[in-house]
């Protein structure tokens, strides 16, 4: 436990992420991955724009899609983006309760859109039986918007479990990248669903 | 349980650097809010009708929106961002490739 002492410093740095050779790498690991992630949503928004009109005679996207809905689901992810960086902000000064404070708030904001995107799963299959074999329109729409909301619950796992784990550590310069590189993922799941609202959801009405 | 030496000592410097960070954020919070009010409120209300034109001003709406996240809310912008630039710009490349490819597929 010698490296105690030079986690736990007196003064924290300005920047406890990157303050550790360990807090650099997983910076730029991370950012590596982001890069990757962009390549692998782009193909699925590609296969989406390809096979949205092949809808085999079942719902289009115009029929489907309510904005109403759709609008509050991006307020709350564009809010929960926000509420991170606010947790990053009392990161820097070295404010552990209220980070928490934050984060609690970031993942309450994260099961809300989660729980309007489930509903709104289930409204499209009981309601006009458009499901994931409905049409080829079906399977890129539930692929594309399913993916994103599987990085929602991947999102929300790793930061309770984040949470949890660190709840009575405190701030130190071995969990501080933890966090940082959490936050910067969940500012990219924000990222990616501003592309599906206007592409899949704003791009759908119109048609 | 190691000793938990925190404190809440921060540099006042730096804490008024971060505070006057975080109006910044806090500023492009308010814009991209008012994009996504704005793309929602061109598509909700009809106001432009011709398709050949709605399509570009949402997907610009979007890009903006997108950049003020990259480099405010995940500080692209400041220093020490070279490589994450490089690995985002270098995915944005390989997706735009991506996506121009699969759609001139189906034009074909």
């Amino acid at each position: 436990m010698s490296q105690d002492h030079s986690l736990n410093p007196e003064t924290m740095p300005q920047e406890p992420e990157k303050a550790t050779l360990e807090g650099k790498n997983k910076f730029l690991g991370l950012w590596f991955f982001l890069g990757g992630e962009t390549v692998l949503f782009a193909s699925l928004f590609g296969t989406y724009l390809a096979l949205r009109n092949s809808t085999a005679g079942g719902p289009a996207s115009t029929d489907l899609f309510g904005l109403e809905l759709v609008f509050v689901m991006t307020m709350l992810l564009l809010t929960s983006s926000l509420t991170s960086v606010y947790a990053m902000y009392q990161m820097k000064n070295n404010n552990f309760k209220k980070m928490q404070l934050w984060l609690g708030i970031t993942a309450l904001l994260g099961m809300a859109f989660l729980a309007c995107e489930i509903y709104e799963f289930y409204h499209y299959i009981h309601e006009y039986e458009f499901t994931f074999r409905s049409s080829a329109f079906g399977s890129a729409f539930y692929t594309l918007v399913g993916f994103h909301g599987g990085h929602v619950v991947f999102g929300l796992s790793w930061l309770i479990a984040l949470m949890v784990r660190n709840a009575k550590r405190g701030l130190n310069l071995y969990n501080a990248p933890k966090y940082y590189t959490f936050s910067l993922y969940w500012h990219f799941i924000d990222v990616v669903w501003v592309f599906i609202f206007t592409v899949v959801y704003l791009m759908g009405k119109v048609g | 349980m190691a000793d938990n030496t925190n404190t809440n000592k921060v540099n006042s410097y730096h804490k008024q650097k971060s505070k006057d960070e975080m109006k910044k954020q806090l500023i492009s919070f308010a814009l991209m809010i008012g994009f996504t009010i704005i793309a929602f409120g061109i598509v909700a209300t009809d106001v432009i009708v011709d398709k050949m034109f709605i399509v570009p001003v949402l997907l610009l709406l979007a890009v903006v929106q997108v950049a003020f996240q990259f480099y405010y809310f995940m500080h692209m912008k400041d220093k020490g961002h070279e490589l994450p630039s490089m690995m985002i710009y270098g995915g944005i490349f390989a997706a735009l490739l991506t996506i121009a490819a699969l759609s001139v597929i189906v034009w074909w």
